[in-house]
Formats: structure tokens, C-alpha cells, sequence
């Protein structure tokens, strides 16, 4: 049955999240905003309360449960992918950069439960792994890579820069892409599990940023790096009639998540403006035409429209997720449509709030900075749009470019 | 109304929906065989329904004490995509309709400024009327569902929004008279709706002729005469207006406050003429004066508080179905023409300025779509939708239009003129964020 509600299953996670982002995330958020490179300490007792989320009735809020539902049994499913997303947007209403610090809750954590095998979970059970793979020449042309990875004996030996590699520093691992054998193309390229301590791995600087500066982001060197064969997630042979498959299927079930940040944040800048508006005079009502109030309530009011899309856009790629559906194109239909709304919502914001919507204050300006990023990584705007673009129009990656 | 609101039989009404269903000759030549089919199977359950159902009304109609709501559909805690059966089997008839009798008739109706009349009559011979009519009054609904009223409107306005209208306006005045007619309106008015031959048909009236205009500030007026009530002012953009038989009319009552009167359209002191405009040209768009016409003694609706408020949402949620259908029809015909469109050497849509074109009408359709299922969905539980309604003719206004605006743009040259009908969307659409009334979910 047609029902678009969120279900009040979902109320005590949620509500619990939003707890986090209200009252652990918002008190900090102005001073790791300040303090870039600063450790955010208060995050290491939220590690634990998330590994209870998690733990409690297997439906977690946190990356490390992401997976595609085969299906199966009967009726519908609101499941892991809508638990994820539900409770993401409300951290990130709190703070994005400090969602981005949680430990354990990586990006490379979600690709361990997407592809990884029962002695890999075990291994890397509780630890907090960070994504490798973009490198200075390549981003979202991420078949370009140049990183490689050599087998010797009972080993591979990896070489190769990674750069942008977000809580690198504060991670236990890395999840690292590299090409088994260049002259394969995608086919070759495959994800190595890198425990911080192995010898060859340098983590080379942090960068400084337009906004999340509360989650580090690292760039590192990798020469002549050893690792147990055994670290290679998903399989070993070079099969080119598939592709990247595999981990590059984790981007199916993240970018939701990342489309949900992106929910969160606009949420957040919306509410606050409204409530500034308010103390200017202006309200919204639901009932009259947008175009017959002030022209701030409108724009206000087309931010507010286009958040509820995005928003729903995400709930149905996360819920056809839980529900065995392929969902390829619906994770970059959200993604592109909330990374673009955080965006305009966030500067739209600042310019209705005019000085006290810049000024340092409030956080308005700092949500616009740091919205910017939402809609880059887990790939761009115009990666998304390929992708929507190439599904709707029948297109191969050769003809659509 | 003198003839038209003679009394039929009930059980009578009921087995002729069904039969209509099952015998329909547009089974065959509509290529309707799967979902008509099953349509004709759910009519024989409905029609088992109706005989019995209609029994038990027979009884309420002689005492006129009580009306007919139709059921609500049962409510479900989880989020859920999925139509029922029932629905899937609608949308896939109502998707079949709007292939073979709206698309190919677009034109025609356009040029004519009204479907013509054998359309109409295999389109309701298919159930678009009937749907909105409880099966204890002779048709064919099951449940009230709004959601239901959505997916149909969605699936008629893909094949021409102009013609969609005009089919909808009367089922839309019979879910009015379903959800706020007392016994003796509904017997009078929605009743014999589902008459064979001369079934009225109606017109819900709400938008003025005036910049600023909202349904809460009506200069149309009601005034108490004696014993009577006159109503007077000027409606506009009135659907179906010249071949109407009856209106309801938003107009401010005695009181003060917005109210829904039935006048019908034989009444002394109405006026109607031709108000063509930019598009929905075959909704036969009219400008309706009311000179201070008398109205029957049962003439207003019997509204509750927050009843009007929640009926203008359900129009303006109606009209955001209808711009899903035809931003989806815009998305459908823009891609096979950008695949085959040959410019310096290669096919439009290898460069990205068209291929995102067409990923932003996909991306903007679907969110257009899920606010506007969202809104209904709310309006189906009885939850308050007003702001859900906003949001979603918010993205309509903006975001269909755009679509629209990119189908010509697609098309170049050949999408400014009337060879492909991307123009007569671009002027459809349009309409989508201004219209209040005439469609209801
Ligand atoms: C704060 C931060 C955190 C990050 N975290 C991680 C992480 O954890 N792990 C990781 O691996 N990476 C991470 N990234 C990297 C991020 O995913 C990339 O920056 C992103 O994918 C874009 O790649 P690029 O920067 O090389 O840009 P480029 O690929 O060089 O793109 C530049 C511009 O060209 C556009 N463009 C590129 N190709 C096309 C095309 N075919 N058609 C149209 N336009 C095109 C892009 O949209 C963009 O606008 C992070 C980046 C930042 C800034």
C-alpha cells in the first residue's frame, strides 16, 4: 500500500540521533570548525552508544550494516538502507563534519559489508576503516587510477598516492584501490584492505578546507606496501567482462547515505531560517499561493519544496535497497538532487538571512561552506547526472562521456 | 435537472456498471485484454458489491437520512511504494486509455475545444467516471482513495493533460458530492451520474479572473433574499463550462466564509462564454457570471471546519498529478528523439548539455512524483496535507515547467511548432501552477 510516512518504527532511532546532532554535535560544531585538525574527543564515547545502535536488533544506523536485502521473504521491507539514512539525516542536521568523525562508521567500513567475506568481517570486525581511492590525476575518472598492486608469493605489494581520504588519520585502516594490471582497465582495479601500521604506508599531510573541518582529510603514500593476499576484498581474477563491480557496488548503498547528509544539513539551514525570518516578521503559510507572501517566505518555501524532494528521492533508493530492488539509478538520482539542494538551500539561506545569516554567530554560513562537499564526493553533480543520464537514455559510458 | 435527477433503481445502477465493464466492445479494439481483463474481473467482484451494497443504500436513500462516503482504505505503518492490485490494474487501464483514445485525439480535442462526445463516453465506459462513484450509488468504487485518484489522473494527463481535464471535471464533482453531500444531494446530483444516457455532468468552479488570486478571498458572493440565497460574481477558467449541467461554486457565504454552493446551469441569471487561453484548450475553458441566481433550498455543501481548506489542497494535489503525467510524457518522447536527432556527426544525446536535460527530467519527475503521492497518501489518512500540497505545486510550478521548457528546447525548431506535441506541453503545464478547483483527488 502507496504510504510515504515514515513509519513510527523508526521514531526511537531517529530520535536518538537526533539527540546526538542536537545536543553533542551543535554545542561543538562552531569550535572543530575553528580547530581543523583538532581531534573532535567527544565523539570516542558516541563510538560505543553507535556499536549498541548497530548491535541492537541488527538494524544500526551507522555504515557498517549497509547491504543490498537479497529480497526473499514475503511482504515489504524498512529495513538496514532506510535505518541508515533515517538516522544519518538527523547527525548531519547536527553537523556533517563531526557525522563524517563517528569511528567506525567509515566509508571503507561500508564497503567491507558489502563485499567482503566472513574471515575479512571477522578480522576487521570493530575497526574504523577509511576509502582510498582517489589519487591527484584521478577522481572521478576513477578507472584512471594509477596506484598498483603486484602479487609476490603469499603477497601483494602496493604503490601509488592517495590523496582526500576522509578520517585517514583517525582510521584504523584503509580500504586502497589499485590496478593489479594497468593495461586491463577497470577489470584490473581492485580494493585492498591497508592496516594503518603496515610498513610503506606514510600519511603525508591533512588539508585544509572550505568547510567539514572537523573530519580530517588525508593524503598518503604508498611504497613498496605489504599486504597478506588474504587482504584483498572481493575476487582476485581479472575478469573483463565484468568490470568494476563489487566494491564499486558499495556506491549503490552509500550514496543514499551521502544524499542523506546532504537532507540533514538542508533541514537544518531551512529551520534556522525560518526561525530567524520569524523574528523578522515573516512567516510561512502552507495555504496561500507562494507567489502572494514575501518574496523570502517563496524562496524559502522552493528550498523547502526541493528538500521534500530530495528527501523522498533518498528514502526510495534506501528503501528499494532494503527490499532486494537494483537501485543504480535511483542512489545517483538522490544523490544528485540532494547535493545540489544542500547547496542552494545553504547560500539561499545565507543571502535571506543577510548579515546574521554570514556573520559566525549563527551557523548558517558554515552550513553553506560546508554543503559545498556533498555535492563532490561520493562523485559530483555532473557524475551523477552521467550515470542518471545514461540509464534513462540507453547509453554506454563510451558514447555518453 | 427535472428529468435527469428521475430516480433509478440502485441494484438496476450497479448490475449496469458492471455489465458496461464487461461488455465494453473497446475491450478488443483498446488491445485491452490484460488490464481490462482484470478490470472486468475486479467489476464482477465490485458488481456482487453493488447489488448488495446498493440494497442497504436503497433503504438510507428512501429515509435520506444518511449519505454515502465510501470506505477508507486500511492504514499501514511502514513506507511503501507499491500499489495494491488494484491500483497497479487502474493504472495500467487508465495508461492504455491515455495510449490509445487521449494521445491519438489530442489534437482533434484541442481544435474542438472539448474531447469529442464517443471519447468521452468510451473513456467512462472504462470506468474513469464510475471509479469516482461508490458502489453503493451505482459505481464503481471500492475504497475512497485518493492515492487511487492520483495515479489516474497521472496516467490520463500522459496522454493530453487538456483532455484529462475535461474527462476529470465530473468524476471530480462526484468525489465532492462523495465525501460532502448530504442524502439528498448525492440522490439528486451524483446519483444519476451513472445513468446510461443523459448523465449530468458537472463543474467545480473556484478560480477569478484577477492577478493575486486565492481561493480564500472569493469575490464571489452569496446573499440571503428573503427565504432564498442568490448567489453572484464571475468564475473563470470554469472546465467543461458551456456544456455543464450543474456547478458547484466556491463563493463567500452570508456568513463571511468560503463555502461550496451546487447551482445548476439552467438556472436563470448565468451567463457563459468562451475564455480560451494559453493551453488545456480541450478542457473548454469558460468565464461563468452569476447574476444574483437563485439557489435550490439545499444548495451549499455542507462543509466542517477545515473542510475547505482540505479541498482546495485535494484540487491543487490534482493538478500535480496531472503535471507528473505530463512531465513524464515530455521525459518519454524527449529521449527516443534525442537517441535519433543527428547533429555534427552524432546523436544529440552524446553531449552532455542534452543527455543532463534529460537526466534533470527524470530526476525532477520522480521527486515531483513522490511529493505529489506523498500529499496524497496524507489526504487518503485523513492526515492534515496542506503543507505537503504546497510543496509538491511548489516543484510543479517550477520544476514541470522546466521540464516542459526543456522539451521544446530538445526539439530545436521543430519543437516550436505544432508537428510534435512537446509545444502544447510547454503550454499545458503552464497551467499546473495557477489553477485551483475543477480536479480533486
Ligand atoms: C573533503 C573531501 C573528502 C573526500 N573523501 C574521499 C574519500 O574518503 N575517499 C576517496 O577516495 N575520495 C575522497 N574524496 C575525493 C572526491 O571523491 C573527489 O574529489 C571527487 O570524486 C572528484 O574528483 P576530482 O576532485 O579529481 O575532480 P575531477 O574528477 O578532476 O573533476 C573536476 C570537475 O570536472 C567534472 N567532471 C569530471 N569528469 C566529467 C565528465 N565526464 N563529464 C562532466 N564533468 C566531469 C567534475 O564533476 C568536476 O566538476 C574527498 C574529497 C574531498 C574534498
Amino acid at each position: 500500500m502507496l504510504n510515504l510516512e515514515t513509519p513510527k518504527k523508526f521514531k526511537p532511532i531517529i530520535h536518538q540521533a537526533h539527540q546526538i546532532g542536537a545536543e553533542m554535535f551543535r554545542p561543538i560544531s562552531r569550535k572543530y570548525d575553528r580547530a581543523e585538525h583538532t581531534k573532535p574527543v567527544e565523539l570516542d564515547m558516541l563510538a560505543s552508544l553507535m556499536d549498541g545502535m548497530n548491535a541492537s536488533g541488527g538494524e544500526g544506523a551507522g555504515a557498517g550494516k549497509l547491504k543490498q536485502d537479497a529480497g526473499g521473504d514475503s511482504g515489504v521491507r524498512n529495513g538496514a538502507n532506510m535505518t541508515a539514512v533515517l538516522g544519518m539525516t538527523e547527525l548531519c542536521w547536527g553537523d556533517v563534519g563531526l557525522a563524517l568523525s563517528i569511528p567506525r562508521q567509515g566509508l571503507g567500513n561500508a564497503a567491507i559489508a558489502a563485499v567482503a567475506n566472513e574471515e575479512q568481517l571477522k578480522r576487521f570486525n570493530g575497526r574504523w576503516v577509511a576509502m582510498a581511492i582517489t589519487e591527484p590525476h584521478a577522481g572521478s575518472d576513477s578507472a584512471a587510477i594509477r596506484a598498483s598492486a603486484e602479487r609476490d608469493g603469499d603477497d601483494y605489494i602496493l604503490n601509488g598516492e592517495k590523496i582526500y581520504v576522509t578520517a585517514g588519520e583517525r582510521a584504523d585502516a584503509l580500504v586502497v584501490w589499485a590496478s593489479l594490471d594497468r593495461s586491463k582497465g577497470r577489470a584490473a582495479i581492485k580494493a585492498f584492505l591497508v592496516e594503518k601500521d603496515r610498513p610503506g604506508l606514510t600519511l603525508e599531510r591533512l588539508e585544509h578546507k572550505l568547510g567539514i573541518r572537523a573530519s580530517d582529510t588525508a593524503a598518503f603514500r604508498l611504497e613498496n606496501c605489504r599486504v597478506p593476499a588474504e587482504n584483498l576484498l572481493g575476487s582476485p581474477e581479472i575478469d573483463t567482462s565484468k568490470g568494476f563491480g563489487g566494491v564499486m557496488q558499495t556506491f549503490d548503498n552509500t550514496r543514499p547515505i551521502v544524499a542523506a547528509m546532504a537532507v540533514g544539513l538542508t533541514r537544518a539551514a531551512i529551520e534556522e531560517t525560518r526561525r530567524i525570518l520569524a523574528d523578522a516578521g515573516v512567516h510561512i503559510d502552507y495555504r496561500r499561493p507562494r507567489t502572494h507572501g514575501h518574496a523570502a517566505a517563496a524562496k524559502l518555501m522552493e528550498c523547502e519544496a526541493d528538500w521534500e524532494a530530495a528527501r523522498l528521492l533518498t528514502l526510495r533508493a534506501a528503501w528499494m535497497a532494503d527490499n532486494g530492488q537494483p537501485n543504480a539509478l535511483e542512489a545517483s538520482m538522490c544523490k544528485a538532487k540532494a547535493g545540489r539542494t544542500a547547496v542552494d538551500t545553504a547560500l539561499a539561506c545565507v543571502e535571506l538571512c543577510g548579515s546574521v545569516g554570514y556573520g559566525e554567530d549563527e551557523l548558517i554560513e558554515k552550513w553553506a561552506r560546508d554543503a559545498k562537499i556533498l555535492d563532490i564526493f561520493e562523485g559530483t553533480q555532473q557524475i551523477q547526472l552521467l550515470i542518471v543520464a545514461r540509464r534513462l537514455l540507453g547509453k554506454t559510458s563510451s558514447e555518453l562521456r | 435537472m427535472t428529468d435527469k435527477t428521475r430516480r433509478m433503481d440502485p441494484i438496476g445502477l450497479g448490475v449496469r456498471a458492471l455489465t458496461r465493464f464487461a461488455g465494453s466492445p473497446l475491450t478488443a479494439r483498446l488491445k485491452l485484454h490484460g488490464p481490462a481483463s482484470a478490470l472486468i474481473r475486479s467489476g464482477a467482484q465490485v458488481g456482487f458489491g453493488a447489488v448488495n451494497g446498493a440494497g442497504r443504500q436503497f433503504k438510507a436513500m428512501r429515509n435520506w437520512t444518511s449519505s454515502s462516503r465510501g470506505s477508507r482504505p486500511p492504514r499501514q505503518d511502514l513506507f511503501d511504494l507499491t500499489p495494491s492490485d488494484e491500483q497497479q490494474m487502474i493504472a495500467e487501464t487508465m495508461e492504455q486509455v491515455a495510449a490509445e483514445l487521449l494521445r491519438p485525439n489530442a489534437e482533434a480535442a484541442e481544435a474542438a475545444g472539448a474531447p469529442s462526445p464517443e471519447l468521452e463516453a468510451q473513456a467512462n465506459e472504462l470506468g474513469v467516471l464510475a471509479m469516482a462513484i461508490p458502489e453503493t450509488l451505482g459505481g464503481a468504487m471500492s475504497e475512497r482513495s485518493p492515492v487511487t485518484s492520483a495515479l489516474i489522473a497521472e496516467h490520463l494527463a500522459h496522454g493530453d493533460m487538456g483532455i484529462a481535464v475535461s474527462l476529470l471535471a465530473t468524476p471530480s464533482v462526484a468525489l465532492l458530492l462523495t465525501d460532502y453531500g448530504n442524502a439528498a444531494q448525492q440522490d439528486a446530483f451524483l446519483a444519476p451520474m451513472t445513468a446510461d444516457e443523459d448523465a449530468p455532468t458537472a463543474s467545480l468552479a473556484i478560480t477569478e479572473e484577477r492577478a493575486l488570486f486565492a481561493p480564500h478571498d472569493l469575490g464571489t458572493r452569496v446573499r440571503q433574499d428573503g427565504g432564498t440565497l442568490r448567489l453572484s460574481g464571475t468564475k473563470s477558467l470554469v472546465v467543461n463550462g458551456s456544456r455543464s449541467d450543474f456547478y458547484v461554486v466556491a463563493a463567500r457565504s452570508p456568513e463571511g466564509a468560503p463555502g461550496l454552493y451546487i447551482v445548476e446551469a439552467a438556472a436563470p441569471g448565468i451567463q457563459v462564454e468562451a475564455q480560451p487561453a494559453m493551453g488545456l484548450r480541450a478542457a473548454g475553458l469558460s468565464r461563468v457570471r452569476f447574476d444574483d441566481v437563485a439557489l435550490r433550498d439545499d444548495a451549499a455543501l455542507d462543509l466542517g471546519e477545515g473542510d475547505y481548506d482540505c479541498i482546495i489542497a485535494s484540487a491543487r494535489a490534482a493538478w500535480c498529478a496531472l503535471a507528473v503525467g505530463t512531465a513524464t510524457a515530455v521525459r518519454d518522447y524527449c529521449i527516443p528523439y534525442a537517441n535519433e536527432r543527428q547533429a555534427f556527426g552524432e546523436p544529440i544525446s552524446h553531449r552532455q548539455s542534452v543527455a543532463f536535460m534529460i537526466a534533470n527530467m527524470g530526476i525532477e519527475r520522480d521527486g515531483l512524483r513522490l511529493a505529489t503521492l506523498r500529499a496524497a497518501s496524507r489526504l487518503e489518512q485523513g492526515e492534515d496535507a496542506l503543507r505537503e500540497v504546497q510543496l509538491a505545486r511548489t516543484l510543479a510550478a517550477r520544476h514541470a515547467m522546466q521540464i516542459a521548457s526543456d522539451g521544446v528546447q530538445i526539439f530545436g525548431g521543430h519543437g516550436f511548432v505544432k508537428e510534435y506535441p512537446v509545444e502544447r506541453w510547454y503550454r499545458d503545464l503552464r497551467a499546473t501552477a495557477l489553477m485551483e478547483g475543477a480536479v480533486l483527488l
